[in-house]
């Protein structure tokens, strides 16, 4: 019993000032500084909002660009990987339909992560050479020149952090928000 | 491969730098010299008076008692209460027990996905509260171990030692990390899900909430759960380089200036550095394996038209760099912490190894606090061994090992492995187990050891192709919890205890030093010697038959 009341006691004061106290003083802190960031990036184009920067979102058609593949099919609230061990087959069916989907042949091989999920399946990123591999199919799509697309690609292109991480990406939203401007 | 080097050097070296003046304070901390907040904390909870090793020890578990009742109660009545934006329901029991236990014990182990099963109230009231008294209790049972062998009259007070810990080293910085995640794009906020249009006129639902918070004691306290599913893979979560950069610093920073205060609190600062350098010995072995097996491509590619000139990519995010699969799962296995930052059931299976021996060894830094705890009772072993082999009474600090002590040691040290071990058994033989696969063969059997392997070191990654949240790996892996837990604190406290009701004797020049290289020697190999022999036919059956015979 002698430990009881100091154990309540701790518990009363840890609860006010780890939980209360700091959960209070991050989302002030959050939403005065970084509002847009605060509430989960969201992009606002002609009035509506149609996705978050960070989170990858389903394209079908011809016309866009298309994400990495999603375990979860691009699910926002339900987000996962595969978890399919390196020597599944069933990880190699899947491959062999994102393959098919993009027509890739032994002469023109696909770009790997466009065939590999992403560990939430949320990935808003896909590779410059992703990208510069989609370029034709969205050109022919919108009857733009292909020159065009690729110079758009080349100013999305960024590294995510210099020498520590050089691969040159591209935010798909990002992208294909500025395709959709150009050709207004 | 330069971005790789940098970015090791970046994150370790950076955070050994950083962990040494966190140590000292840390050390000055818990020697009482901060007498203002001392004082500030004896009023908050009373009870404050100088604690024997027993009274610590049942203060401890009084405590955790109570973490666990409390948040049971709280998670099991979630969808009655407040702050539930996204209406989520009641949980099962088995489910509900399993979480308690699991945050309780420093692990968290998720048979969940945060998005679709907690609401807020739950995740920053019950979850995040555990993260940070749970981390706190680590914290506090070092420093009580450290005094007892340290050769002081008691073991300090579990009650300020807590509040020391959460008030005076977890929240200021979890302030700042999470400071900064949020200002690298994680979300903070109580409203409820987005609805979005998209672009080709689909509707996504996107959650977020109170992440930032979450997310940096997360990081800090080696937690590990994930506000969302697949923790740091989630782009809210961790939404770039950099905030992937502070959140690995932020795993393995306490755990090491863990190493510097206990060997201040012992006044023997160079037996600390001897510590330092085989639990860095260690980390720079796994590194360098992980990392060169995960730049082979993904096997599964090998026949398709698909360019095979980057390492796998199954569950790794890009902008997080491509060295960040291997060196996290690394980082969060050496120490206790279990978040992830690429899905380890996609690692390639040499890769999938390491984390798991990780967890076996469980004393690379380890958890924050205890896994200087865990490393104690090898540092007994190698005394003992090392006095057997030439013939002396083993002797620590001065302090005579003797049987009863070496008993406690070996029941605490066997207790790893034979709740990893007799509970793969159990699953790989029965249903519960083999009902539940997400892969088959080799790579399934690998998905079970990992489950237990990461319940009984208290780390809560997995290979999360389980369906685990089933009642018998609720029920089982949250009992695994409880003892991989408590036994491995309270032990440790009681051989404290015994040698500190014993005479020291004197060191002199016969005594085995513990601050040079010989004794560092000794302690790398016994650590290798029983981590290999107890699990290498465990990982002969699961990630190494997987890899000769499926790798090519």
């Amino acid at each position: 019993m002698q430990y009881l009341l100091p154990s309540l006691r701790l518990w009363l004061v840890t609860f006010l000032v780890c939980v209360i106290g700091y959960t209070a003083l991050v989302l002030g802190f959050a939403q005065a500084v970084v509002p847009f960031q605060a509430n989960g990036s969201i992009i606002v184009a002609d009035g509506r909002a149609v996705g978050s920067q960070l989170i990858a979102q389903d394209f079908t058609g011809p016309r866009y660009f298309w994400p990495r593949p999603s375990a979860v099919d691009y699910n926002g609230m339900g987000a996962g990987g595969s978890n399919k061990s390196p020597t599944s087959p069933g990880l190699t069916e899947r491959a062999e339909q994102t393959v098919a989907r993009y027509g890739a042949t032994a002469d023109n091989p696909i770009p790997a992560d466009l065939v590999a999920a992403s560990g939430g399946g949320l990935d808003p990123h896909i590779s410059l050479a992703g990208a510069l591999y989609q370029a034709g199919r969205v050109a022919t799509a919108r009857g733009l020149p292909a020159a065009e697309v690729k110079r758009l690609i080349e100013a999305k292109a960024i590294s995510a952090a210099g020498s520590f991480a050089p691969e040159r990406i591209i935010n798909v939203l990002e992208l294909n928000l500025a395709l959709d401007q150009l050709a207004q | 491969m330069l971005a790789s080097i940098l970015t090791i050097v970046l994150i370790v070296g950076g955070t050994v730098l950083l962990s040494w003046p966190l140590g000292r304070y840390m050390a000055a901390l818990f020697s009482g010299r901060f007498k203002g907040a001392d004082r500030l904390f004896a009023a908050a909870t009373g009870g404050t008076g100088e604690q024997d090793w027993k009274q610590y020890s049942f203060a401890l578990i009084a405590f955790n008692v109570m973490m666990f009742g409390f948040v049971f109660l709280l998670l099991a009545t979630q969808h009655l209460l407040p702050l539930n934006p996204d209406g989520q329901g009641a949980s099962s029991l088995d489910l509900v027990f399993n979480t308690a236990a699991s945050f309780t014990t420093n692990t968290n182990l998720q048979h969940y996905s945060g998005e679709s099963t907690w609401s807020y109230l739950a995740q920053l009231g019950g979850l995040m509260w555990l993260q940070f008294v749970s981390a706190a209790t680590g914290i506090a049972a070092l420093a009580a171990l450290a005094r007892g062998i340290g050769g002081q009259a008691s073991m300090g007070n579990f009650f300020l030692d807590v509040q020391r810990a959460s008030f005076c080293v977890l929240l200021p910085l979890a302030m700042l990390l999470a400071s900064g995640i949020a200002l690298a794009g994680v979300p903070m906020t109580l409203e409820g899900a987005a609805a979005v249009t998209t672009l080709e006129g689909a509707t996504q639902t996107i959650a977020r909430g109170p992440a930032a918070a979450f997310v940096a004691i997360k990081q800090l306290g080696t937690n590990g759960g994930g506000f969302f599913g697949p923790n740091s893979t989630h782009p809210l979560e961790n939404p770039t380089f950099w905030s992937n950069a502070l959140e690995m610093i932020a795993i393995i920073l306490i755990p090491m200036a863990c190493v510097w205060m206990f060997g201040r609190i012992i006044g023997r600062p160079k037996h600390a550095a001897v510590i330092f350098g085989v639990m860095a010995a260690l980390l720079a072995i796994k590194l360098t394996a992980a990392v060169t097996f995960e730049t082979a491509p993904t096997q599964a590619f090998a026949d398709l038209a698909v360019t095979q000139d980057v390492g796998n990519l199954e569950g790794k995010e890009l902008r997080l760099g491509a060295t960040t699969g291997p060196l996290w799962a690394v980082l969060t296995t050496a120490t206790s912490n279990g978040s992830v930052g690429a899905m380890h059931d996609s690692l390639n299976p040499l890769t999938g190894l390491v984390p798991m021996a990780g967890m076996w060894l469980n004393e690379t830094f380890g958890g924050v606090g205890v896994g200087m705890i865990n490393m104690f009772l090898y540092i007994a072993l190698a005394v003992f061994v090392a006095g057997m082999m030439v013939g002396r009474t083993p002797e620590y600090l001065g302090h005579r090992i003797e049987g009863r002590e070496m008993r406690l040691v070996v029941l605490a040290l066997i207790a790893h492995p034979l709740l990893i071990l007799g509970g793969t058994a159990l699953f790989a033989a029965t249903p519960w187990g083999l009902d539940t696969l997400g892969n088959t063969g080799a790579h399934g059997f690998s998905e079970i050891l990992y489950e237990f392997s990461s319940a009984a070191a208290n780390n809560g990654s997995g290979f999360e192709g389980l369906g685990d949240n089933a009642p018998a790996w609720n029920i089982a892996t949250g009992l695994v919890m409880l003892i991989g837990r408590f036994l491995p604190i309270i032990v440790p406290l009681a051989i404290a205890g015994a040698l500190m009701s014993k005479r020291r004797s004197a060191e002199n020049a016969g005594t085995l030093s513990v601050e040079g290289p010989t004794f560092g020697v000794m302690l790398f190999i016994v650590i290798l010697i029983f981590g290999a022999l107890t699990f290498f036919p465990a990982a002969a059956l699961g990630p190494i038959a997987e890899h000769t015979a499926l790798m090519r």
